[in-house]
């Protein structure tokens, strides 16, 4: 359990909080129609005669959906319930068609599970999911295109969404941030969700409330649609400051949905469209209840791919990493694959060093996904050899692969167009020795008088000498040979 | 041969095989009588172009040998049905102008077989109504009098321009929507047979909703033969609908021998209700001793939630259709009252283009499904709709089919009940237990009141048990041999 507090004056103050985060589904079509789902196609070109709850019309529910709904329970080790229904969520507005949502109020399909985080310290925490459930996006009202009208655009409207509920488990801003990012993992690892948050795949609702340890649940705030891991720990930060301040000069906490300001990092109060909604929820008699058979959430669940925790558990076990490179390595589905390819049939730990290391680097400098990485798996792969065989000195291999990522080239044809070879030749080694002794009396001198120091130096002439070639452990050797002979 | 417009679908197919006639004389008959009869009101939208065009289609494929089971027969299609590119507003003012760009799985299936549309019918707004006097567009008048009174009555609803148009032969026959009688008590209030199918036999995709749970489509006819042959080509399994269900559409004409014998015959003492109408109770016995004298079994039964329907109806209609009508909302097509301001927008527009019944519902509706009343009402009365299901499922151990009176009485004049809508929704008595337990219902014509209007008697079937349904109606057809007509009813020989 996590030790953060916040400091007030009255002591320290306890931030519980817990997510509500909305996961787009993968799949051919919207969750009750046809219509396609692509991000960023033109306004209102996506929409069904249903989506656009024409008269007369009626919800199918897309099997896709509901097979990747109950994916991705089982990856969250959840409950799934065989048996579940659909409700509607009655509330008008222009970006809603039917003037109610189709969601799951009492019946989800997917009961309680759990993850596990890791947190900077660590420590590893698991937080309860409390339900997962489908329901049908809204559209889009867009407010900025004249200042005298609202436009609404329906390509979202009725596109499926997974609203995954945790328990109030989580007990700090860096908490909340790793149990995003493990539910973002976790559904792109089954490919239930591109977790892209930018594009809104994954959007967060944030519910918090500060105590004082031990002390009953506070009121709290839930913030609502937070669009990034930064921005989720962000806004906590910020909110459970606001919390203490208000508590501790004796107010109290208004029961409200607030949104985060990311320019000013500030939480505010949402201008509410009505004050208290009630949704009136019933079940939707246009759809029958959801009956799955045991058997084919069995044949999923046979079927799901290796999920995080336990690809991570098997880079420890198979590969010997250590559990902060395997968690890292881990994350993310594509990293996985790449450095289990970087890793096949080479030593490992010098391939994870070269995907966290090197790789992760220049990504990060030139702002890449793995997946648009200019140095393939099977590039670095040959680099890793190149340094495991010793024809490349470790300083020469960040050169080689400073030009791999530059020039998309493969480090052999490198090696060879620039003449990079280490030098592992002992007798052209020696020579280089014996010309730098002949040239340094008064070092080798000294040296002889008791400065044993000095041998970094002869080295580095070595390396100088040869252009940094030379294989730095056979070098130091000769050269110590040399000397002290 | 009787006029073209006295015919019945089975003998007008009849007669176009024979060229006695063609499909085009057929429409232009029944043209002729419904412009003869424009002041029932009977249609909101004629498409006499239209009809005329598929009935020349008719000619063509009748000419080919490849007429479809309802070749050219002119029908009237109520209003809640979307009909592509024809006015479908459900007789309401908010869905002014609305002419949808796709076409109902049901009269899909009616043009797919050869039928000819003459026109969009009248009906109560959005099928909210039992007497067609809620229609944006007028009531309708029923073509029957009574006997030395001109005074205009109701053809009962909400299909009540489907039956004004069928009664009146100014259509061979019409589509209808039942929700808790809307087919049956119109065809009682107007000398016809209308069904109501299982709940989930015809496809909803492209009816306007009143009620998910309730709604069906079903045909109104001059004869139960009819019933069977437009139920034939209506029903059918939708994807699109997934409430529709997957069951083979047998050949119900086929199954009409008319032979009752060995038939269980239920009879549930809890219909018979205090003050009513000793003619409604006479026509009952009488219905009941036809049954008897033709060697059916006659067996008292129980159906001791039937007292619960009529409320429970009233919670459960009245909730759904505040969420389904939630979408009239003036943003995307309808009638639409601007407002600078999103909320007076939806207010002004959704109070000027509901009427008073349907503002009614929707406050009832809402009002039942709010936080505080859900579980006293709406889940209450769910509860309740279970047990009323239950009774007839024991009921069905017993007896093959039910039979009861149709409505507590015979067709109104247009103005009583008017302001007690208690009164107005007592009509629906005996069709609501049926509707809410999703079971088939038919109404025959079965007699004439003591001021000559006719009075209809119910027949209610097991689940997708229609053919035996139907045959048990065919057998009341013939022992009632009701052949009396309307007043108001065009041309032909009496």
């Amino acid at each position: 359990m996590s030790d953060y507090r916040i400091e007030g004056q009255t002591g320290d103050w306890e931030v519980v909080i817990g997510l509500e985060i909305h996961a787009q589904v993968i799949s051919n079509a919207k969750l009750f129609s046809s219509a396609p789902t692509a991000f960023g196609a033109a306004a209102n070109t996506q929409v069904s005669l249903v989506d656009a709850a024409m008269p007369g019309m009626l919800p199918v529910i897309n099997g896709e959906c509901v097979r990747q709904a109950v994916r991705t329970g089982l990856a969250l080790g959840a409950e799934i319930n065989l048996y579940s229904v659909f409700d509607r969520k009655n509330y008008f507005y222009p970006d809603l068609p039917p003037g109610y949502q189709i969601s799951q109020f009492s019946q989800p399909i997917v009961g309680a599970g759990k993850v596990e985080i890791d947190l900077e310290s660590g420590e590893t925490v698991e937080i309860g999911v409390t339900r997962l459930h489908l329901e049908m996006d809204a559209g889009k009202s867009i407010h900025d295109m004249r200042p005298d009208a609202t436009f609404v655009d329906l390509n979202r409207s009725g596109v499926a969404l997974m609203e995954i509920v945790s328990e109030p488990d989580i007990r700090s801003p860096e908490e909340a941030g790793a149990y995003v990012r493990k539910i973002r993992s976790i559904v792109r690892y089954i490919g239930s969700c591109d977790g892209n948050m930018e594009e809104g795949s994954l959007r967060c609702d944030v519910n918090v409330s500060v105590r004082k340890p031990g002390e009953p649940l506070g009121t709290r705030c839930e913030i609502k649609n937070v669009n990034s891991v930064r921005f989720v720990m962000k806004a906590l930060e910020y909110e459970s400051e606001r919390q203490v301040e208000i508590l501790e000069d004796g107010g109290e906490i208004a029961q409200e949905p607030r949104l985060f300001d990311a320019n000013q990092g500030v939480t505010r109060p949402m201008r509410s469209k009505e004050e208290a909604h009630d949704y009136r929820y019933f079940p939707d008699p246009d759809l029958l209840p959801l009956k799955l058979d045991a058997d084919w959430v069995e044949e999923l669940r046979v079927a799901l791919p290796e999920l995080p925790d336990a690809k991570k558990h098997r880079f420890m076990d198979e590969f010997g990493l250590g559990a902060d490179d395997a968690g890292v390595l881990i994350s993310e589905k594509e990293t996985a694959e790449y450095f289990e390819q970087v890793a096949a049939g080479r030593d490992a730990k010098l391939a994870a060093n070269w995907v966290t290391g090197e790789l992760f680097g220049a990504l990060n400098t030139a702002g890449l996904e793995i997946s648009a990485s200019p140095v393939s798996a099977e590039k670095l792969g040959g680099l890793v050899d190149r340094v495991a065989d010793k024809t490349l000195s470790r300083r020469i291999a960040k050169e080689v692969f400073e030009i791999m990522f530059e020039s998309g080239q493969d480090a052999d044809a490198i090696i060879e167009e620039r003449g990079l070879k280490q030098v592992s030749d002992s007798g052209a080694i020696d020579a280089v020795v014996d010309q730098i002794i002949a040239d340094n009396p008064n070092k080798v001198a000294e040296y002889k008088g008791g400065k044993d120091k000095l041998i970094g130096w002869f080295v580095g002439q070595m390396m100088k000498a040869s252009q940094g070639k030379a294989n730095p452990q056979m070098a130091n050797e000769a050269m110590k040979k040399k000397l002290d002979g | 041969m009787s006029a073209l417009t006295d015919l019945t679908i089975a003998g007008a197919r009849a007669a176009l095989e024979k060229r006695e006639c063609s499909a085009r004389e057929l429409a232009e008959a029944h043209i002729a009588a419904a412009e003869a009869a424009r002041h029932l009101n009977a249609f909101v939208a004629e498409t006499f172009d239209l009809a005329l065009g598929q009935a020349d289609a008719s000619d063509k494929r009748l000419a080919a040998g490849e007429g479809g089971l309802l070749e050219g027969m002119p029908l009237a299609i109520k209003d809640l049905y979307c009909t592509k590119g024809v006015h479908s507003a459900a007789c309401s003012h908010i869905l002014d102008g609305f002419k949808p760009p796709y076409e109902s799985t049901v009269t899909a299936n009616l043009w797919r077989e050869g039928a000819v549309m003459l026109g969009k019918a009248n009906m109560d707004e959005f099928a909210m109504g039992s007497a067609n006097v809620t229609s944006y567009y007028g009531n309708v008048i029923n073509p029957w009098q009574r006997e030395g009174d001109n005074k205009p009555l109701v053809p009962g609803g909400s299909s009540g321009g489907s039956a004004a148009a069928v009664a009146a032969r100014i259509a061979l026959a019409a589509t209808g929507t039942d929700t808790g009688g809307s087919i049956r008590q119109p065809a009682a209030f107007c000398g016809l047979v209308g069904l109501k199918p299982t709940y989930g036999r015809c496809s909803r995709w492209g009816i306007i909703a009143f009620a998910s749970s309730l709604d069906q489509a079903g045909p109104l006819t001059r004869s139960v033969e009819d019933a069977a042959l437009m139920l034939q080509v209506m029903a059918s399994y939708d994807a699109k609908d997934s409430t529709s269900v997957d069951v083979p559409v047998p050949d119900y004409a086929a199954a009409l021998s008319g032979e009752v014998k060995g038939l269980r015959v239920g009879v549930p003492a809890e219909y018979r209700l205090d003050g009513m109408p000793e003619e409604i109770e006479a026509l009952w016995r009488q219905g009941i001793d036809w049954y008897r004298d033709a060697g059916a079994e006659i067996v008292d039964i129980s159906l001791p939630h039937t007292k619960y329907s009529l409320p429970t109806y009233y919670i459960v209609a009245p909730a759904e259709c505040s969420s389904n009508l939630a979408r009239y909302d003036g943003v995307r097509y309808g009638l639409r009252e601007e407002d600078s301001d999103l909320t007076q927008m939806y207010e002004r527009t959704r109070a000027k283009g509901f009427g008073a019944e349907v503002q009614r519902r929707i406050m009832i509706g809402t009002y039942v499904l709010s936080a505080g009343y859900y579980d006293a009402y709406y889940l209450k009365a769910q509860k309740l709709r279970t047990l009323i299901a239950r009774d007839f499922q024991q009921a069905w151990e017993k007896v093959d089919v039910v039979l009861t009176p149709t409505a507590p009485s015979a067709a109104f004049a247009i103005g009583e009940k008017m302001d007690d809508p208690i009164a107005m929704y007592l009509n629906d008595v005996f069709t609501v237990p049926a509707s809410m337990a999703g079971l088939p219902g038919i109404s025959v014509p079965a007699g004439l009141s003591a001021e000559g209007l006719p009075l209809g008697l119910q027949l209610i079937g097991q689940p997708f048990d229609e053919a035996r349904m139907l045959n048990a109606a065919r057998f009341m057809e013939i022992a009632a041999d009701f052949t009396a007509r309307p007043a108001g009813a065009s041309g032909g020989a009496a």
